[in-house]
């Protein structure tokens, strides 16, 4: 009786558990939705506040990257080759410039809305493609999505817009500087962008 | 020069130029080997595009009221809606061309020969050119080519022009005149719509020319595969390269 017992406990632990865990799907809309609602909610915002947006994206996408693994796909094998001080430089300016990257294309959002497409599962369960597509005024806009297992949830290592791999697209940019003058002339670089972007927009 | 004949020139250029330089060049990108030649192309464009394109376009936005450059609009995307279901024709989508032809037809006929745009959201846009039909069937992009003036394309894109441009208002036109004319409404129309995308890409590029490049060979790898271009092997990923090298 007592082993019936715990055998409706063990199952019903088990249950709950899997309900705790986040589908891939749902866990992109729920991202998605909750990025779109902030900014068309937002006064300053869709009056033109850029620095507002940053600090909306690293609060709530930043978490959900690993940003480890998508600026070590972004530089390529060179990453190897860079010394942890230049790591740790060039994940602090690699972030910036996403932040920055994102943050102006969410400036384009007005009355956009996210529609899922079907999800196609491959052979690895921990990693998967969630592709999205941003409908508005004119031609829908493709926004894929790869994402891994993190636990109970995903994180996000890289994005597609349109058909490009932001990964591929940054590692083909960086490709000139890195040949020109290695992590370094990378780094600086970056911290360039980075400050240029900031000081147009404030 | 006809601008079929500019075209066929500029196409015996660039296949003599591939020919020579089919081996991949030093420093050069895979499925870019004109590379060097291409950044020349490309500098020259972003020149006449500050000082002659981007001031007309943005003249163009703040001087004419949106609904009227809207209609414009309207007008030229509805001959590529015709042109569009022709295509799809081609690629054997007898559905997409079904939708499509309805669009054109119902934006002429009740859009007041395209300048409105009745169908609208009702009837999803699936554009299609000639370019895309080639690579249905399977033909490949070819080198990425710069092209003077028109900008990123491919060698099959290029060829394909020759179609595309037999299907455009310009080509209705009969007085040359009037034909450049219309060609210039074409060309500022669509910079105008361009405008905050480029702002953004300006801002956000660290190399515009590669941006561009890639940005164009995924989206056409893209369009021909209507979203859903077959997976391509990723990148090494190094995700096991977070050890860094013994600081110097």
């Amino acid at each position: 009786m007592f082993r019936r017992v715990l055998l409706g406990l063990v199952l019903c632990a088990a249950q709950a558990f899997a309900q705790a865990e986040v589908a891939p799907d749902a866990f992109v809309m729920q991202l998605s939705s909750e990025i779109i609602d902030a900014v068309k909610s937002d006064q300053q915002i869709q009056s033109g506040d850029v620095a507002r947006i940053r600090v909306l994206v690293d609060s709530k996408i930043v978490p959900n990257v690993n940003l480890q693994r998508m600026v070590v796909k972004s530089v390529g094998p060179q990453w190897r080759t860079a010394t942890p001080d230049q790591q740790k430089r060039l994940t602090e300016e690699f972030k910036t410039y996403l932040i920055n990257t994102y943050s102006g294309a969410l400036t384009q959002v007005k009355d956009q809305s996210i529609k899922l497409r079907p999800v196609r599962t491959g052979a690895n369960p921990n990693e998967v493609v969630i592709g999205t597509d941003v409908v508005g005024k004119g031609d829908p806009i493709q926004l894929d999505y790869r994402l891994e297992k993190a636990g109970d949830t995903w994180k996000i290592f890289d994005f597609n817009v349109l058909g490009l791999w932001a990964t591929d697209s940054f590692r083909s940019q960086f490709a000139r500087d890195l040949s020109a003058g290695g992590i370094d002339a990378l780094i600086d670089r970056l911290t360039e962008k980075n400050k240029a972007i900031a000081g147009s927009k404030g | 020069m006809t601008l079929g004949r500019f075209v066929v020139c500029w196409l015996i250029a660039a296949a003599a130029l591939v020919l020579e330089g089919c081996a991949v060049a030093p420093g050069s990108t895979r499925g870019d080997p004109l590379e060097s030649m291409n950044r020349a192309v490309f500098s020259f464009n972003e020149t006449i595009d500050a000082e002659v394109l981007k001031p007309a376009a943005t003249s163009y936005q703040i001087i004419v009221p949106e609904f009227v450059r809207t209609s414009i609009e309207n007008f030229f995307n509805n001959f590529n809606d015709g042109w569009s279901a022709i295509n799809q024709l081609l690629q054997a989508k007898p559905a997409a061309a079904l939708e499509m032809g309805l669009k054109f037809g119902v934006n002429t006929v009740f859009g007041f020969g395209g300048f409105v745009d009745v169908a609208g959201a009702g009837i999803e846009r699936r554009s299609e050119d000639f370019g895309q039909t080639l690579g249905r069937w399977g033909l490949g992009p070819g080198p990425y080519l710069v092209l003077p003036l028109l900008g990123p394309s491919t060698l099959r894109d290029t060829v394909s022009l020759a179609a595309d441009w037999k299907a455009i208002p310009e080509a209705f036109v009969e007085r040359g005149g009037e034909r450049w004319a219309l060609a210039t409404v074409h060309v500022i129309s669509v910079r105008a719509g361009l405008l905050s995308a480029t702002r953004a890409l300006d801002e956000i590029a660290l190399d515009k020319y590669s941006l561009i490049r890639d940005g164009y060979l995924a989206r056409r790898r893209n369009q021909i595969y209507d979203g859903n271009p077959p997976d391509e092997p990723e990148a090494d990923d190094s995700s096991d390269a977070t050890e860094a090298a013994p600081p110097k």
